[in-house]
C-alpha cells in the first residue's frame, strides 16, 4: 500500500464516487482511496512507455459502420418491458419527484 | 489419470443417437450431478422443468424416427451474465437478483437449436468482474479439487461444474480471461474465440470491446463441437463478422505439417510459480516431440498489459453500468426521496466491492485531466500489443504460447483484500482480449507443491479467425499428454 501522502486526494474519491452516481460511506471511501491509489500507482508505469507516435486503438474489430434497411421489424412487446420496472404507472415508468422541495437536485 | 471423467459431447450425443441414452436420461444425470455436487455452488439455479419437458420432447422426436439434431441430449449450462428466458439472469449481482431477461441470448438460442438443452445457470465474479469467482452475491463457488480453494473466475461455476462431471458443456464469457483462468484452474478447456466470432447479443455488457462469449469442455473435441454450433454473423449485434464458419471438429487431429509456436520472453516471469514454470517448459518438450518448432520471441509491451488492460476495461464498464439506474429495470433503493437518491442509492446498495472499484476506476481513469494520462496510453499500448502478436505469426508462427495463469488456484479469501494483486493473476490472458484474438487454455499437468493435486493451463494463442489452428494444436496436444479429472 502507497504511503498516506501519495494518496489519491480524498476530493477526488468522493468527486469520482459522485460522478459514478455511487455514494460510499466514510469508511468505504478511505478503503476505496488506498486501493485506487494503489492501482493507479501501478497503472502509473504506463507513463514510462515511449509510445509517442502510435495512434490510439480503442477497438479491434471492423469499425465501419454497419447500417441496414430502414424498415420496421418486431420489437418486445411494451407490456414485458413495462413489467421490468420497479414502479410504474403504464405507458410511463414512475420515479419520485426529479425536484425536491426546497428546488434543489 | 482418473477414470471417472466427465461425459464429453461426443460421448454424450453419441449415445443419444445410438438409443443408448436418452435425452431424459442425459438430464436427470445432469440434475442429480448438480445436486450431489451442491456445496461447490456452481449454480445460481436449475432449470429442471424445462430441462425435462425439452428432453421428452427430443426424446418423442427419436422414437418417432426422425433424425435428431446434431446436439441432442447434450445439457448445458449458462453463465449468469447471458439471457435466456428460462429463469433468472442475476449476473451474480444484488442489482439484477430478480431480473427475468424479456429475450434470450443469440448464443443459447445456436445452442438450443441445435438439440442442446440449457439445465441452469452458473455462478460467476459479479458483471464478470474477478479472477476467483468470490466477487458472487450468490457466494464463492468452490475448486472440485480442493474446497478450500477458488475455481478462478470469472466463469467459476461453469468451470467447476465441468470439472465436477454435472455439465460437457458450460457457457462462459470472457473479457480479461474469464473463460480460460478457470478452464485452467479447474483442469478443463476453455477458448476465448476472436473478438466478433460469437454474438454478444443477449452477453450483459461489462468491456464492449473484449467481451466475448466462448465454451468450457471437459475436451478439446467438444470446444470443437460447441464453437462450431455457437460461431457465425448475427445482424443484431454490430460487432459480429460475417465470416464463414468451418466445421471445427474437422481435421482435429490432422498432422498439421511444419509448425512454428511463439513463446514469449515475457511469459516466463520469475514470479511464475515453480510448478508453472516446470509444467510450461515439460508442455513445451511435448510440443516440440510433435514436431514443432519452438521460437523464443520478445514482446516487451505485454508487461504493460494488465495496466493497459484495468484502465481500458474499467473505462468501458464505467459506462455500460451507468444503465443501472433503478428506474427501467433491476433493484430499486426503497423509500429513495428523489430521483438522483434513486440513482445513488439503488446502485450503492445493488453493486458489490468489486463493481464499485472498478466503476470509479473507470470514471477516474476517463476524467477530465486524467483521460489523457491513463485512458489514452492505454489505448496505445494496446496497439503496441496487438503489432507484438501479429509480429509473431508474421514470422510464420502459428500459434503464440504461454502459461494460462501464473499461479495455480489460490485459497478462498487469499488475495480478496488486495485487488492489485488479483489483478495480477491475469499478467497472461488480459494480451489477448486487447488484441482481439482467440486463445484455447488446454490442461497441462498438475501441480503437487501445495500438497494437494492443482491443474495447470496451458495457453495457445492464435491469430484473428484461426480457432481451427489452435484447437488442431491443443487436441493433439491433449492426446499426448493426457487429461485429469479431480479426486472423487
Amino acid at each position: 500500500m502507497p504511503p498516506e501522502d501519495s494518496l489519491l486526494p480524498e476530493d477526488v474519491v468522493r468527486k469520482v464516487a459522485r460522478l459514478a452516481k455511487l455514494a460510499p460511506s466514510d469508511a468505504q471511501i478511505a478503503l476505496y482511496r488506498r486501493q485506487l491509489s494503489d492501482v493507479l500507482a501501478r497503472m502509473g508505469a504506463l507513463r514510462s512507455l515511449d509510445l509517442s507516435g502510435v495512434e490510439p486503438l480503442a477497438h479491434v474489430g471492423d469499425t465501419r459502420n454497419r447500417l441496414r434497411e430502414d424498415v420496421p421489424g418486431p420489437t418486445l412487446p411494451s407490456d414485458t418491458v413495462m413489467a421490468l420496472a420497479p414502479d410504474r404507472s403504464p405507458p410511463f415508468l414512475k420515479v419520485p419527484k426529479v425536484l425536491g422541495e426546497g428546488g434543489g437536485a | 489419470m482418473k477414470t471417472d471423467q466427465p461425459a464429453t459431447t461426443m460421448s454424450t450425443t453419441t449415445s443419444v443417437r445410438r438409443g443408448e441414452l436418452t435425452c431424459r436420461q442425459a438430464v436427470e444425470n445432469a440434475i442429480n450431478a448438480a445436486h450431489r455436487h451442491a456445496p461447490l455452488n456452481a449454480f445460481v439455479e436449475l432449470w429442471e422443468e424445462p430441462a425435462r419437458r425439452r428432453a421428452d420432447e427430443l426424446d418423442r422426436l427419436i422414437a418417432s424416427g426422425a433424425t435428431p439434431p446434431p446436439l441432442a441430449g447434450l445439457v448445458f449450462g449458462v453463465k449468469a451474465n447471458i439471457c435466456t428466458t428460462l429463469g433468472r439472469t442475476t449476473c451474480a449481482s444484488r442489482m439484477l437478483a430478480d431480473y427475468r431477461s424479456p429475450f434470450e441470448a443469440t448464443a443459447v438460442r445456436r445452442l438450443r437449436e441445435a438439440g442442446a438443452i440449457p439445465i441452469g445457470s452458473l455462478n460467476m465474479d459479479e458483471f464478470g468482474m474477478g479472477s476467483s469467482g468470490e466477487n458472487s452475491a450468490h457466494g464463492p463457488t468452490l475448486n472440485p479439487w480442493d474446497r478450500t480453494r477458488v475455481p478462478g473466475g470469472s466463469s467459476s461455476g461453469g468451470a467447476a461444474a465441468v470439472a465436477a462431471g454435472i455439465l460437457p458443456l458450460a457457457l462462459g464469457s470472457d473479457t480479461g480471461g474469464s473463460i480460460r483462468q478457470p478452464a485452467a484452474m479447474c483442469g478443463v478447456v476453455g477458448i476465448k474465440p476472436t473478438y466478433g466470432r460469437v454474438s454478444r447479443l443477449g452477453l450483459v455488457a461489462y468491456a464492449s470491446s473484449f467481451d466475448q462469449i466462448g465454451p468450457i469442455t471437459p475436451d478439446v473435441h467438444s470446444a470443437a463441437v460447441a464453437l462450431t454450433h455457437l460461431c457465425g454473423f448475427d445482424p443484431d449485434d454490430a460487432t459480429s463478422a460475417d465470416l464463414p464458419v468451418p466445421d471445427f471438429t474437422r481435421d482435429l487431429l490432422a498432422d498439421p505439417g511444419p509448425v512454428r509456436i511463439a513463446v514469449p520472453r515475457q511469459a516466463r516471469l520469475g514470479s511464475n510459480h515453480p510448478d508453472v514454470s516446470a509444467a510450461f517448459d515439460r508442455s513445451l518438450d511435448s510440443l516440440r516431440q510433435d514436431g514443432a518448432q519452438i521460437v523464443d520471441v520478445d514482446m516487451p509491451m505485454l508487461d504493460a498489459a494488465v495496466n493497459a488492460y484495468y484502465i481500458v476495461a474499467t473505462a468501458e464498464a464505467s459506462s455500460n453500468l451507468a444503465r443501472y439506474d433503478g428506474v427501467r429495470y433491476g433493484r430499486r433503493a426503497p423509500n429513495a426521496a428523489s430521483l438522483e437518491e434513486v440513482y445513488t442509492r439503488s446502485r450503492t446498495e445493488g453493486f458489490g466491492p468489486e463493481v464499485q472499484r472498478r466503476i470509479m476506476l473507470g470514471t477516474h481513469v476517463l476524467s477530465a485531466g486524467y483521460a489523457d494520462e491513463f485512458y489514452l496510453t492505454a489505448l496505445r499500448a494496446r496497439r503496441v500489443i496487438k503489432q507484438e502478436f501479429d509480429a509473431a505469426f508474421a514470422m510464420g508462427c502459428r500459434a503464440v504460447a504461454m502459461p494460462t495463469a501464473p499461479n495455480p488456484a489460490f485459497r478462498l479469501g487469499e488475495k480478496a483484500a488486495d485487488p492489485a494483486s488479483m489483478y495480477l493473476e491475469d499478467v497472461y490472458t488480459v494480451g489477448v482480449n486487447l488484441a482481439g484474438l482467440p486463445a484455447i487454455s488446454v490442461p497441462m499437468g498438475l501441480s503437487t507443491s501445495t500438497g494437494t493435486a492443482l491443474p495447470l493451463g496451458l495457453q495457445l494463442i492464435g491469430p484473428a479467425f484461426e480457432e481451427s489452428a489452435i484447437l488442431n494444436l491443443a487436441a493433439r496436444f491433449e492426446a499426448r499428454v493426457g487429461r485429469w479429472s479431480p479426486p472423487a
